[in-house]
């Protein structure tokens, strides 16, 4: 319910009328009804699938695997009880509650390790004076080409074996049990976001007006203080779009939790179960709609929510390699 | 055995413990950096900001890059030297080839369709009344995993024998066409080009978001100008938004072909790498990591590094021309 417009304030609505898009002119050109088709079809084409998942997630057992989920419209009945066991019910083995935990306990320490590691990095890189500064930034930049596979069955025996230099032991093994696990997954997927985080801190960090930093330099401020209390406040919303791309990576991911956490339930996040699931139990559909639905239910609500935020990240990174 | 909330707690204090002493370190690296000495150059305080990342980078991915090319040179122990061997083994072998050709596949067919889709749809509902609503329908599979989305097109494809019901859209629907269904993901080629649709369906509101912007951010002047020449819409589409925008959606192929290349979750939850449908980071994975073969596996990641590399070439070119273009 929208009242009508007589206010004095018409400005924006203007020059948006102005200056539409080049876009919006190949729009009405291609006039109405075929265009809108197309755009509802590929819509359709893309809601369709999951929403076919989220209704069955919904459905009793036998109706999930005896007809299509499109009969649900003619012979509606809903149930919790998949969920219910997916999440807590059945053997230890079975119980996604656990997983569910481990994803936190994988992506939220990663996201802050990340964060606050690239924004100094890239500070540094940014704002600090001292020779070979470039050849730094294109180095940490072209890392970001490396693919993951290249740096997991080196790193996977440097925490396994520890490295050895001749004879001296210059890097202990990590012997890790227990919730301990965790802390080599946290390394891992903190070296592969840093690249890409470095990167993406420095485009907002070098953009920051010189004269501030320079008048902050001037009062004596040193670069600990600069960076706390100058620089942090300001890059808040760089800040917020790479902690949610960090953190939807590391709840994600499946390689990097496959590798370092192995699949016991102590530590191996959501997406190695349901893998696990998709592969050994295909045929159990009551389990995999409900569990999907588990493991996608903290990635929509930050979509949702911060979808802004996440726009701007990924254009801000949308020149990656 | 139900769920035991009380198991889960040495996990959620071991997070908290190690995110606050994290925390710690970098403050206290905060207020080193300043007890530092004063000079021109900035040494001590850059090493103090640099360090963290610097000792993980070059423990993580540098020592790492130089140890998988030694080791694929190596037996599958990593410590017989074997020459060129695992490189003639991927050439050579049929299942490996076979595996090959399914990542050119893959790069072929998924960037470009998926930028295809991503631009033909932001055209379409660009400043339209339900823009917003209409852009986070195909946006939404960036947000979920390869493995959830793999899991929702598993169901499309999902087979039951003639005789019973179908549960899987796709089989439905060719039913429904008086046709017989099929075992989707048990046929090659067809199942490879099934697994791809993934992707495309996972990246289109990627490539769509980026492209919106850019399609946004043409002048007005040049559209007016042409409206003023009198061209359709279709004119316009070709010969004034795609010009405009061609940096921009190079930028988007690459970026999608360079993920492509990795791409690892969707056929590892769909298949398996079964029934012909491997790719070369899922018999990586497969290779060093189920078989043993250490020789073989980091073969294959020199392999795909090599694949990545001219592509992110032509994207920093790509980068320095426009930054280039803007500046002038």
């Amino acid at each position: 319910m929208s009242p009508p417009r007589t206010g004095p304030d018409p400005a924006p609505d203007r020059t948006a009328a102005a200056r539409p898009s080049a876009a919006a002119r190949v729009r009405r050109r291609l006039s109405g009804t075929g265009a809108s088709a197309a755009a509802i079809i590929i819509a359709v084409l893309w809601t369709l699938p999951t929403a076919g998942l989220l209704i069955s997630s919904f459905r009793p057992e036998d109706q999930i695997k005896g007809t299509g989920w499109w009969t649900f419209f003619s012979d509606p009945s809903l149930t919790l009880r998949n969920y219910e066991e997916v999440l807590f019910g059945g053997t230890s083995t079975r119980q996604l509650a656990s997983y569910f935990v481990n994803s936190f306990v994988i992506a939220l320490p990663t996201m802050v390790f990340v964060v606050a590691i690239a924004a100094l990095t890239a500070y540094a890189l940014a704002w600090m004076n001292f020779p070979g500064r470039d050849w730094i930034f294109i180095g940490i930049f072209a890392l970001q080409i490396v693919p993951l596979q290249m740096s997991l069955v080196p790193l996977l025996s440097l925490f396994s074996d520890g490295l050895t230099i001749g004879t001296t032991q210059v890097l202990p093994a990590w012997d890790l049990q227990g919730a301990f696990q965790f802390t080599r997954v946290w390394v891992a997927h903190t070296i592969f976001g840093l690249p890409l985080g470095v990167f993406l801190m420095h485009n907002f960090i070098v953009q920051l007006p010189k004269s501030l930093i320079e008048a902050a330099r001037a009062d004596g401020a040193g670069h600990g203080v600069i960076f706390r209390r100058v620089v942090l406040p300001l890059i808040v919303p760089a800040l917020v779009s790479l902690s949610i791309l960090q953190f939807l990576w590391g709840w994600n991911d499946l390689l990097v939790a496959l590798i370092f956490a192995g699949g016991s339930v102590e530590v191996a996040p959501l997406t190695v179960r349901l893998a696990e699931m998709a592969g050994t139990r295909g045929e159990e559909w009551q389990r995999l709609t409900a569990g999907a639905f588990v493991s996608m239910v903290v990635p929509l609500i930050v979509f949702f929510s911060l979808q802004r935020y996440f726009v701007r990240g990924l254009l801000a990174g949308s020149m990656k390699g | 055995m139900a769920f035991d909330i009380f198991a889960e707690l040495p996990k959620l204090l071991w997070l908290v413990i190690a995110v606050a002493a994290f925390l710690a370190v970098i403050g206290v690296l905060l207020l080193a950096v300043d007890g530092g000495p004063r000079t021109r150059y900035d040494w001590w305080q850059a090493t103090c900001f640099l360090a963290p990342a610097g000792i993980l980078l070059l423990t993580g991915l540098v020592y790492p890059v130089i140890r998988t090319t030694v080791l694929s040179f190596h037996g599958p122990g990593g410590d017989t030297s074997v020459g060129w061997d695992n490189y003639v083994w991927m050439f050579t072998r049929p299942e490996i080839l076979l595996v090959l050709r399914n990542t050119f596949l893959w790069v072929i067919f998924a960037p470009v369709l998926a930028t295809a889709t991503g631009l033909v749809y932001s055209v379409l509902v660009d400043r339209s009344r339900y823009e917003s609503i209409a852009k986070s329908l195909l946006f939404m599979p960036m947000a979920i995993s390869f493995v959830g989305a793999s899991i929702i097109w598993k169901f499309v494809y999902a087979f039951r024998p003639a005789n019973a019901d179908q549960i899987g859209l796709l089989n439905q629907l060719l039913v429904w066409a008086g046709g017989e269904p099929r075992q989707w993901l048990l046929e090659g080629p067809l199942n490879t080009l099934l697994l791809i649709v993934v992707l495309i369906w996972i990246q289109a509101g990627f490539a769509m978001v980026i492209l919106s912007a850019a399609i946004k951010a043409i002048p007005a002047e040049i559209v007016e100008a042409a409206r003023i020449d009198g061209v359709n819409g279709w004119q316009q589409f070709w010969r004034i938004t795609l010009p405009s925008i061609w940096p921009t959606v190079t930028v988007v192929l690459i970026t999608i072909s360079v993920q492509t290349l990795k791409i690892f979750d969707i056929v590892r939850t769909m298949t398996g790498g079964q029934f012909g449908t491997s790719v070369i980071a899922n018999e990586m994975y497969s290779q060093a990591f189920r078989y043993g073969q250490l020789g073989h596996g980091s073969a294959l990641a020199v392999f795909m590094f090599l694949l990545v590399i001219p592509l992110v070439l032509i994207q920093i070119r790509n980068a320095r021309r426009t930054r280039e273009a803007q500046s002038l």
